[in-house]
C-alpha cells in the first residue's frame, strides 16, 4: 500500500516507522528541514520537504497513486485541507485527518475527510476508563448512527437499585445490553432482571440522550438519600 | 447587507470601515487585538477577538444570521476551513475567501467557494499598467 503522510512531527515519524515495518511504501511530507533530515537519517528516503495542502508538493509526491493519504500535522486547519487537496484534486480513495479539538470531528466529517481521529477524545476516554470515580465511561462510538455504547456503575441509593429493568424509565432508543454484577459473571438481562448496587451495565444510547441515560441510574433515590443522612445523624 | 468578516488586517479593516459607512451591518474578529486597533473609534460596527477555526466564535460572530462571509486571515487553510464551515454548516449565501497560492484557486472553486487571490489580481494590474490589457 503507499501511503502519503503530512506532517513529520512525533505521530507522523512514529507511524511512518510502524506502518514501514509493517511493508508499506511511506512519504512523509514534512515543511521543517531539519524534521525531514531526521526522518531520512533514520528511516530512509522517504521524506519529502514542503507545504502538503500545496498542489505542486502532492504532485511531485504522487498523490494520484497513493492509497491512503494521512495528515497528522499540529494544525487542524492544515490537516483538513491536505486531505481535501488529496481528494479533491488527486482523487486519492481514503483519507485521513487527525484533530484536536473535538468538534471539528463531525465538522471533517461533512466536509468529506473519510476518517477523523481526535486525538483529545481518545485520551479523554482512556482517562474516562482509568478514573474509576467517573461515572459513565464511553466504550465505543457507532458513528453513522450517532449511538454510544456506555459503561454506568449503579452506586447505592440509585433510584434503580433493586428495581427490574423493565420498570426503570430509560430514554428513547436506549437499551441495556449486558449486566455485570460484582464479582459475577456477565449476564444478558430480561426485562425481570433486577439491578443491585454495585452492578456494572452496559448500555447503548443515541449520543444527544447520555445525560438522560445517565440520570436514570444515577440519580438517588430521594427516600434513600434521606435515610442515609438520619442514620448518618 | 449583514457582513462578518474574519481578520481584521488592512484589507480587513478598510472593507469593515467602508462597509459600515455605508449602512451595512458589520461584525469583524480577528486572532489578535492588535488589529483591532485599526478600526477608527466612530466605527458602528462589533469587533472582538477571536478564532475563525473555533465554531463557536464564528456563532459569536452571528454567523447563522449572516449574509455574507469574507475570510482574510493571513493563513490560506485558516481561510479556507473557515470558509467551508460558513458555507456548508452555516449556510451563508455568499462566501468570499483570499488565497494567496493561485495554483489553489481552481479547488476552491469545486469546493463551492469564491476565491480571490490577490496575486493574480495584482499582477494582472500591474500587467495592464505596463503593456496594456
Amino acid at each position: 500500500m503507499y501511503v502519503i503522510m503530512v506532517g513529520g512531527g512525533k505521530i507522523g515519524y512514529y507511524l511512518s516507522r510502524s506502518l514501514i515495518s509493517e511493508g508499506h511504501e511511506v512519504l512523509v511530507i514534512e515543511k521543517q528541514r531539519e524534521k525531514c533530515d531526521k526522518i531520512i537519517e533514520d528511516l530512509g528516503q522517504v521524506c519529502l520537504q514542503g507545504d502538503g495542502s500545496e498542489t505542486s508538493v502532492l504532485a511531485e509526491a504522487g498523490t494520484s497513486r497513493a492509497d491512503l493519504f494521512i495528515s497528522v500535522t499540529d494544525a487542524d486547519e492544515d490537516n483538513l485541507v491536505a486531505c481535501q487537496m488529496a481528494k479533491q484534486k488527486f482523487g486519492v480513495p481514503r483519507t485521513m485527518a487527525l484533530v484536536h479539538n473535538p468538534r471539528n470531528e463531525s465538522i471533517f466529517k461533512s466536509l468529506g475527510i473519510d476518517l477523523t481521529i481526535c486525538d483529545t477524545t481518545l485520551i479523554m476516554e482512556q482517562i474516562e476508563q482509568e478514573v474509576p470515580t467517573h461515572p459513565l465511561i464511553h466504550l465505543f462510538s457507532l458513528s453513522p448512527s450517532n449511538l454510544e455504547l456506555v459503561e454506568v456503575k449503579i452506586p447505592a441509593g440509585s433510584r434503580a437499585v433493586g428495581k427490574a429493568i423493565k420498570d426503570i424509565p430509560l430514554p428513547a432508543n436506549s437499551h441495556i445490553t449486558l449486566v455485570i454484577p460484582f464479582n459475577e459473571k456477565p449476564k444478558l438481562p430480561s426485562p425481570d432482571t433486577e439491578l443491585k448496587a454495585g452492578d456494572q451495565i452496559i448500555a447503548i444510547t443515541p449520543k444527544p440522550l447520555e445525560d438522560e441515560l445517565y440520570s436514570s441510574f444515577m440519580v438517588l433515590d430521594e427516600s434513600a438519600g434521606r435515610a442515609a443522612k438520619k442514620s448518618r445523624a | 447587507m449583514n457582513v462578518v468578516i474574519m481578520g481584521c488586517g488592512r484589507v480587513g479593516a478598510r472593507l469593515a470601515v467602508s462597509l459600515d459607512a455605508e449602512g451595512h451591518k458589520i461584525t469583524i474578529f480577528d486572532i489578535d487585538s492588535n488589529g483591532l486597533r485599526r478600526l477608527p473609534e466612530n466605527f458602528a460596527g462589533t469587533a472582538f477577538v477571536g478564532d475563525g477555526i473555533e465554531e463557536e466564535t464564528l456563532v459569536r460572530a452571528g454567523i447563522d444570521m449572516a449574509e455574507a462571509f469574507v475570510a482574510l486571515t493571513r493563513s490560506d487553510n485558516v481561510n479556507l476551513m473557515a470558509a467551508q464551515v460558513a458555507k456548508h454548516l452555516f449556510k451563508v449565501p455568499r462566501v468570499i475567501c483570499r488565497i494567496y497560492d493561485p495554483l489553489r484557486e481552481k479547488i476552491y472553486e469545486s469546493l463551492g467557494l469564491e476565491a480571490l487571490s490577490p496575486t493574480i489580481i495584482f499582477s494582472n494590474v500591474l500587467k495592464e499598467r505596463l503593456v496594456g490589457g
